[in-house]
């Protein structure tokens, strides 16, 4: 993976509070097999009328937001569903981070893995962001993970948390499973002191 | 810490797994025991092991089943199940391909063992307390119930998994579900659950993993802890646990993966070590009461939108959360529902019976005996689905599908069917369904279609009446 360190990217506010998985990507489309084309379908039902065209009112379909890479979205983002879909549907659709006051536990470690910035952040900024966004549309924020602050418009910079292997990982282009395989000395003393439970493979 | 340390039922599973222990800058790294592997999560895995040259280092410890997008339609006259969506037909193929090349044992499509991931862990005799479990789906916590730590990953984990049986984790913090008192007549597992959830809110367990105790635990049948466990994603936690007890342990004897003869004995011995100590911390704690609970029901778009079945919807304007002020309003609006409704009486149109929280056999035979000599009403199709091929067969052989047609209910093939809608079985926009299911966000069982969460008692008092109602007045 490209190493991320800083990146400014304008914002979008989509300011509904549990956003799940099925919302950002319906189950329908992950009959696939790859990655490629989901991000056309992401928010699929709330962005399509019945007969595919766009909604002219919802705001990832509005001309001013076209382009934008920071969404922000309610408390809790990404509830629901394991389905990895998710995040490579939103970086499909040009995203690179998410901002929420805190985000589902396996959607956070699947945007991680894939460079997609859970970033979280108190309800005052967040308020701060979603007004922000909506009164201009050409209001961006810098993002940088190595000092683990975003910058808003006013140049305040917001501390935010993040895992600190992952932000190691994706500083350095560390490949996570690279590390574990380069545990396999300890991984084979494990194992030859856990004998395993059970045995799917007959025989 | 010492070996005298009070230690909770997570912390032992935990602590057993450990390849790497977490540091200051480093996730720990935990060994799984077994890795359950389906259709939808797992191809682009399959596709980067293949990318980097890896192979699948524990197929032994792994299994891979067909049920999210497999069709549930009756066999043709051949006996086969007939895959009809292209798309899906691929996927079940890439599968297929995936199994054989990298050595995974995998139940096929209409085989005797093929079921949902959840239900046919358990079944076979794979899930064991103190086990490490994972799967590329959410509901992975369903197997928790044994006593095992067992919870969902994505595809990028599935692929670390597949290549190195481990994973890099963060070390949770845990959470005692307390359930004090005992159910009453027409209350089950699934309104305990709902119940909790309605409580802490769809967002109340991130970062933590459950451990449900208490009376009305400990006298639930394995498969009524399972349905508790399965929905503890529904209130944000990764993994729900229940200490393992004779109830587990009967449950598991002689089945297929169990362990046999003095490895029984053994096992049994290590198992008896696993609940929580006296005086083991928890980072934080609920209590329910289940004396005070009655049939429960969701009347949102997530599943902590619950209430008992005899309340009304809430009133947006009552919350002084504007966020949650608004969501209400949002929910009520796709729901097509008003403030202060009673949600009995409300007419529906599809009643769902199945899916991993509620398609076990113990869900169809209770279904079975309040159904008996009623019919299914005209306005209503209600679908039963069983869990697994090895549901199916045992509820067949028991009679129970006769009496599900005798009813006018649809006696399907095994798989997920209407729980996601992404197998052919769906609901109409505009349709109002009681289901049986978890999971009731928008469009979840079909663009523009509207669920009703709940037990599958009061999923049939909805079919045979053809409106929401109160289990307990039809009691036999
Ligand atoms: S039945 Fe539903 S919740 Fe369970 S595994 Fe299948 S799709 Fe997921």
């Amino acid at each position: 993976m490209e190493p991320i360190r800083t990146f400014n990217g304008r914002i979008v506010a989509l300011p509904i509070n549990d956003i799940d998985t099925d919302q950002i990507i319906p189950a329908r489309f992950l009959k696939v097999t790859d990655k490629a084309g989901l991000g056309a379908a992401c928010f699929s039902d709330w962005r399509y009328e019945a007969d595919g065209s766009p909604k002219a009112d919802f705001v990832l379909n509005k001309a001013d937001y076209q382009g934008a890479e920071v969404l922000i979205g309610g408390h809790n983002f990404g509830c629901g569903s394991s389905r990895e879909h998710a995040p490579w549907a939103l970086m499909g659709a040009g995203f690179k981070a998410v901002i929420s006051t805190y985000f589902a536990d396996i959607f956070r470690n699947n945007a991680l893995k894939n460079g997609l910035l859970p970033i979280v952040v108190d309800e005052e900024t967040h308020k701060q962001l979603i007004s922000l966004a909506q009164e201009d549309p050409s209001s961006s924020v810098t993002v940088d993970l190595e000092t683990q602050t975003v910058t808003l418009p006013d140049g305040r910079g917001v501390p935010f948390p993040i895992d600190s292997f992952a932000r190691h990982c994706l500083i350095n282009g560390v490949d996570q499973l690279g590390f574990v395989l380069a545990q396999d000395d300890h991984i084979t003393a494990f194992e030859s002191s856990h004998p395993g439970r059970v045995q799917t493979v007959p025989g | 810490m010492t070996a005298s340390t009070p230690r909770t039922l997570f912390e032992k599973v935990w602590e057993n797994h450990l390849v790497q222990p977490e540091t200051q800058d480093k996730p720990a790294i935990l060994y799984i025991d077994l890795h359950l592997v389906h259709e939808v999560t797992s191809p682009q895995a399959f596709t980067m092991l293949r990318e980097r040259g890896l192979k699948v280092r524990r197929p032994d410890r792994t299994i891979a089943t067909m049920d999210h997008s497999t069709p549930t339609t009756p066999r043709n006259t051949a006996g086969i199940i007939p895959v009809i969506d292209t798309m899906a037909a691929a996927q079940l193929d890439i599968m297929r391909k995936n199994c054989a090349e990298f050595g995974i044992p995998l139940y096929d499509l209409g085989t005797e063992n093929q079921g949902i991931v959840h239900v046919i862990g358990p079944e076979q005799g794979l899930t064991q307390p103190g086990m490490t479990i994972v799967c590329g789906d959410s509901h992975t916590s369903t197997h928790g119930a044994f006593g095992a730590l067992a919870f969902g990953i994505g595809t990028s984990e599935v692929g670390h998994v597949l290549a190195s049986q481990c994973l890099l984790q963060n070390r949770p913090k845990t959470m005692a579900v307390r359930v004090n008192g005992r159910l009453s007549a027409g209350v089950t597992a699934k309104d305990i659950i709902l119940a909790v959830i309605a409580k802490i809110g769809i967002g109340g367990g991130t970062g933590y993993v459950f451990e449900y105790m208490g009376e009305a635990i400990r006298e639930l049948s394995m498969e009524g802890r399972m349905t508790i466990c399965n929905m503890s994603i529904e209130g944000g936690a990764r993994a729900g646990m229940v200490a393992p007890d004779d109830t587990t342990f009967d449950y598991i004897a002689g089945r297929p993966h169990a362990p046999k003869g003095a490895d029984w004995e053994k096992a049994v011995a290590g198992w008896r070590a696993l609940p929580t100590d006296d005086g083991a911390v928890f980072d934080n704690e609920v209590i329910l009461n289940a004396d005070e609970l009655v049939p429960m029901i969701t009347y949102g778009t997530n599943p902590g939108m619950g209430m008992s079945i005899t309340s009304a919807v809430p009133d947006p304007d009552k919350l002084s959360d504007v966020s949650q002020k608004i969501a209400l309003d949002k929910a009520l609006r796709y729901m097509d529902l008003q403030p202060g409704q009673s949600l009995l009486g409300k007419a529906i149109d599809v009643v769902f019976l199945g899916s991993c929280t509620n398609s076990r056999i113990s869900d169809l035979r209770e279904a079975a005996a309040l159904i008996k000599g009623r019919k299914v009403a005209d306005s209503v199709r209600m679908m039963v689905v069983p869990g697994s091929q090895q549901v199916k067969a045992q509820a067949e052989a028991e009679g129970l599908h006769e009496i599900f047609r005798a009813a006018g209910a649809e006696w399907r093939e095994a798989g997920c069917s209407m729980c996601i809608a992404m197998n052919g079985d769906q609901l109409q926009p505009g349709q109002y369904a009681v289901s049986t299911s978890n999971r009731n966000f928008e469009g979840r069982q079909g663009k523009g279609g509207r669920t009703f969460l709940a037990s599958p008692l009061t999923a049939v008092a909805a079919a045979v009446t053809g409106v929401v109602t109160d289990p307990r007045e039809l009691s036999n």
